[in-house]
């Protein structure tokens, strides 16, 4: 193919194949950067949890009589979860994952350490956390029944050891030889690693500050807090949740009919926790989209008005014995010198707002691989938005060169 | 000659229906999104007391201390709330206008009519000084008063929405609500107030709904009631129970210092350094003192109210009404080329080249305003969409009131003629001998 008088004819729609170039550049900046922020948001909002969400939901309790017996009525609660039908296990907790927000802890090798070795999401939990929670011990053992002791939000009791994360483990011991060795967790009473499970995210969801960064750092206690609110965790057969969650309403208000009650499946708590990232992600593949409509449908008016422009000049080359393919190739090939300027430009320009993206907003670097897939796309898309423009030219009737003129 | 040009504006756009539908769509789309995210941000970072927003200010107090020690705690990590402690430190210092610290907390209410469950009801603890700081309007009764707030009184002031809930909305100043089996009075029934965003408490929701109830700061301190807020804590407790938890370093409260002048607000802030530097003579704080006083405009800049999610999307969103205008500039040109025999005749009988310019800058000027009508149209499905995509909070920020309909449509007359001021001149620029020759 003749690439000259393409570009001579270009020369003459200067203006026209510069909007052409320019709309396709900024595309592309866009569909890169914004390919990136949505991996970046879908990589954030699936990371698992290391619970077993499928069955599990969190009962939000609270009393409302004041009564004394608050770690009796729990335990009573707790013994009537566990022994409805349909459930697998049940325990209290203080928090959940994906909570949004719970309570925190700073662990320490020394006592009195004025830097903080580590942060850590503090769970807390007897010895059927685990099991319902459904957690990977990787390393040491579980709690004991007897080992659980019953604590409110300011009373810390002595304690026999802690459950912590591989990575909670691997950032106190780097060594990797955290089980056994003693931690400081609320008090200067040293207590040490029994037991170390795969995965429990925290219950921070939040992709930027201070708790992102210790996301997988957890340490599980042996307590049962008691208050007059209280959250249970509780896992169902496979399937059986929904059902499980309503008897456990029942059984609960049969236990004590004057209280407060908030029933959460985790698979909401998941859907509430990452709300704006899903509506992001959302919003920015629609306006991709239209961006990618709007640009095609710029191209095909563009390129109409060309060929309407020069249905002269196609009627001679046809009438000169020009194919109707070559009539496509040539419309075709131009679009595609216009889109590879466009590429060329959209790739620095890609790069270039990224890079001032990543200055002032918390975002990731760009792979360099999302600019190529950005001009890939713009390409393709060029090919097939002229397509028909192009096709309309090669209708144009060799006879057309004997009239006019 | 308006209404003339106005008339040639539309015959020519109805001679090419599908190229002007093509720019019309193109800039209606850019429009849509860009005005839907911008009506997002400018709800985000609307002044939420424009009257006195730089005359309020939150305190900040490092009682924590730097990480490293020598090096001061870098302003955006300083605690967002002050410790008991501090926050009573500040309030017996009386050196504002009006002051007040404050917490979030909750009751169970348990309803008069005992067929009703009971249910929760969040409860602000704070000064009396709250209402007239933070002009809250009151439908019936008054707040409470600086006997209450140091008599620790059982009096409370609720919102419009529980005493419709509770009281069928008549005026229930007098009566008494049980909350937490503890009897409160009523004194004051607000009227509908729903700062956006709720500056005062910016932890867990910002852009929440105001609580439904209001008591007197010392009466829930009595009362040991726990925050629904947040509370971090960086020290262990020295003591245990409660006493040793209000005690300790953690922080879980806020305070407001109304000061009316620059000079108020200069001299608040010499107090303030000065208080944290007894506290380092008194052996409390071992570092040198480091206390921010920042008024609502520069608090709400400093936790980042407006988020990197709004901005990306404000940018992203504008850039693609760049993209939309460029694609309809193209199409203008080539609408106005493919005219350009008609201009040359209307040369040629006599027409100059303002009046050519001015004619095809009022066609450009209808597609913007039929642009901008579709525009508003898919704002407000946009904003819709968004309501069903984002939380329920977002969804007092999706408001289209008469402004925003004023930007949209202007935006896109504006910007389209802008865009159409290239093949304007173009047209204007026709050469009229060139074009009668052709013919």
């Amino acid at each position: 193919m003749e690439l000259r008088p393409i570009l001579s004819a270009m020369r003459r729609n200067k203006f026209g194949a510069l909007l052409i170039a320019t709309q396709m550049a900024v595309t592309l900046a866009f569909l890169a950067n914004a390919l990136t922020l949505v991996e970046q948001r879908i990589a954030w909002s699936d990371r698992p949890t290391g619970m077993a969400e499928a069955d599990a939901f969190v009962v939000h309790t609270e009393t409302v009589d004041h009564p004394d017996d608050l770690a009796a009525r729990q335990e009573r609660d707790i013994a009537g979860l566990r022994a409805l039908p349909g459930v697998v296990d049940a325990y209290t907790t203080d928090m959940y994952p994906l909570e949004g927000g719970g309570w925190t802890e700073t662990v320490n090798l020394t006592p009195d350490q004025k830097t903080p070795t580590a942060f850590a999401s503090h769970y807390m939990g007897d010895e059927h956390a685990l099991h319902t929670l459904g957690l990977k011990l990787i390393a040491g053992r579980n709690f004991s029944a007897d080992e659980i002791a019953n604590r409110t939000d300011n009373d810390v009791p002595r304690t026999s050891g802690y459950i912590v994360t591989k990575s909670l483990a691997a950032k106190l011991f780097p060594n990797g030889d955290a089980l056994g060795k003693p931690i400081f967790v609320e008090t200067n009473n040293p207590a040490p690693i029994i037991g170390i499970v795969d995965r429990l995210q925290g219950p921070f969801t939040i992709a930027t500050g201070l708790f992102s960064t210790f996301a997988e750092n957890s340490v599980l206690s042996p307590y049962r807090l008691i208050g007059e609110s209280s959250v249970y965790m509780v896992r169902a057969q496979p399937g059986q949740r929904d059902a499980v969650m309503k008897s456990a309403e029942a059984k609960l208000f049969a236990l004590d009919e004057n209280r407060i009650l908030k029933f959460r499946s985790m698979q909401e708590v998941r859907a509430d926790a990452y709300r704006g990232e899903h509506g992001l992600i959302v919003l920015l593949s629609a306006i991709c989209i239209a961006l990618l409509i709007v640009t095609a449908f710029g191209i095909i008016g563009l390129t109409s008005y060309w060929v309407a422009q020069r249905r002269q000049q196609i009627g001679i080359r046809r009438a000169l014995g020009a194919t109707r393919q070559a009539i496509v190739r040539y419309f075709q090939t131009e679009n595609f010198m216009i889109a590879a300027a466009g590429a060329a430009v959209g790739i620095a320009f890609a790069i270039a707002l990224n890079l001032w993206m990543v200055r002032s907003f918390e975002m990731v670097r760009m792979d360099s691989s999302r600019a190529l897939v950005g001009a890939l796309v713009i390409l393709v898309l060029g090919q097939f938005a002229v397509i028909w423009p192009a096709l309309r030219a090669a209708s144009i009737p060799p006879a057309l060169a004997t009239r006019g003129g | 000659m308006f209404s003339y040009y106005l008339n040639l504006a539309l015959r020519s756009l109805k001679r090419n229906v599908v190229l002007t539908m093509l720019m019309i769509a193109a800039i209606g789309v850019g429009i849509g999104a860009s005005m839907t995210t911008l009506t997002i941000f400018r709800a985000m970072a609307a002044d939420p007391i424009p009257n006195k927003s730089r005359q309020l200010f939150a305190v900040q107090i490092d009682n924590w201390g730097p990480s490293k020690s020598g090096v001061q705690t870098p302003d955006d990590k300083l605690q967002q709330q002050v410790s008991y402690t501090d926050a009573m430190g500040l309030m017996n210092a009386h050196a504002a206008l009006r002051q007040t610290v404050m917490y979030s907390t909750g009751f169970a209410l348990s309803p008069p009519n005992p067929n009703l469950r009971p249910f929760q009801v969040p409860a602000r603890a704070t000064y009396m000084d709250f209402f007239p700081m933070f002009e809250v309007p009151f439908r019936f009764g008054t707040p409470w008063t600086r006997e209450d707030d140091e008599g620790r009184a059982p009096v409370a002031v609720i919102s419009r929405e529980l005493n419709d809930k509770v009281f069928g909305g008549a005026n229930s100043v007098g009566k008494t609500l049980n909350l937490d089996k503890h009897d409160y009075r009523v004194v004051g029934v607000l009227d509908r107030w729903q700062p956006v965003p709720k500056f005062y408490d910016l932890n867990n929701n910002q852009y929440g709904e105001i609580e439904q109830a209001f008591i007197p700061f010392t009466r829930a301190i009595e009362n040991q009631m726990t925050t629904w807020g947040n509370n971090n804590c960086s020290r262990d407790a020295v003591a245990p129970g409660w006493e040793g938890h209000l005690h300790s370093e953690c922080v879980w409260f806020q305070f407001w210092a109304e000061l009316p002048t620059a000079a108020d607000a200069e001299r608040y802030r010499y107090v303030l350094n000065n208080y944290a530097a007894e506290q380092q003579r008194l052996g409390r704080f071992h570092w040198a003192a480091h206390t921010r006083l920042r008024d609502v405009r520069e608090w709400l800049a400093d936790q980042h109210v407006v988020t990197d999610e709004a901005r990306i999307l404000v940018l992203v969103s504008f850039s693609f009404l760049l993209v939309c205008l460029l694609n309809a500039m193209g199409l203008m040109l080539a609408k106005i080329m493919g005219r350009a025999g008609d201009i040359g005749v209307r040369r040629a009988l006599g027409a100059n080249r303002r009046a050519i310019f001015g004619q095809c800058l009022i066609e450009a000027g209808v597609i913007g305003f039929a642009g901008g009508l579709v525009g508003l149209a898919l704002t407000a499905a946009g904003l819709l969409g968004l309501r069903a995509l984002l939380s329920e909070q977002t969804t007092r920020l999706t408001h289209l009131g008469f402004w925003e309909v004023g930007i949209t449509v202007g935006t896109a007359v504006i910007a389209t003629t802008l865009a159409g001021l290239y093949p304007t001149w173009r047209a204007a620029h026709i050469q009229p001998a060139w074009q009668l020759k052709a013919q």
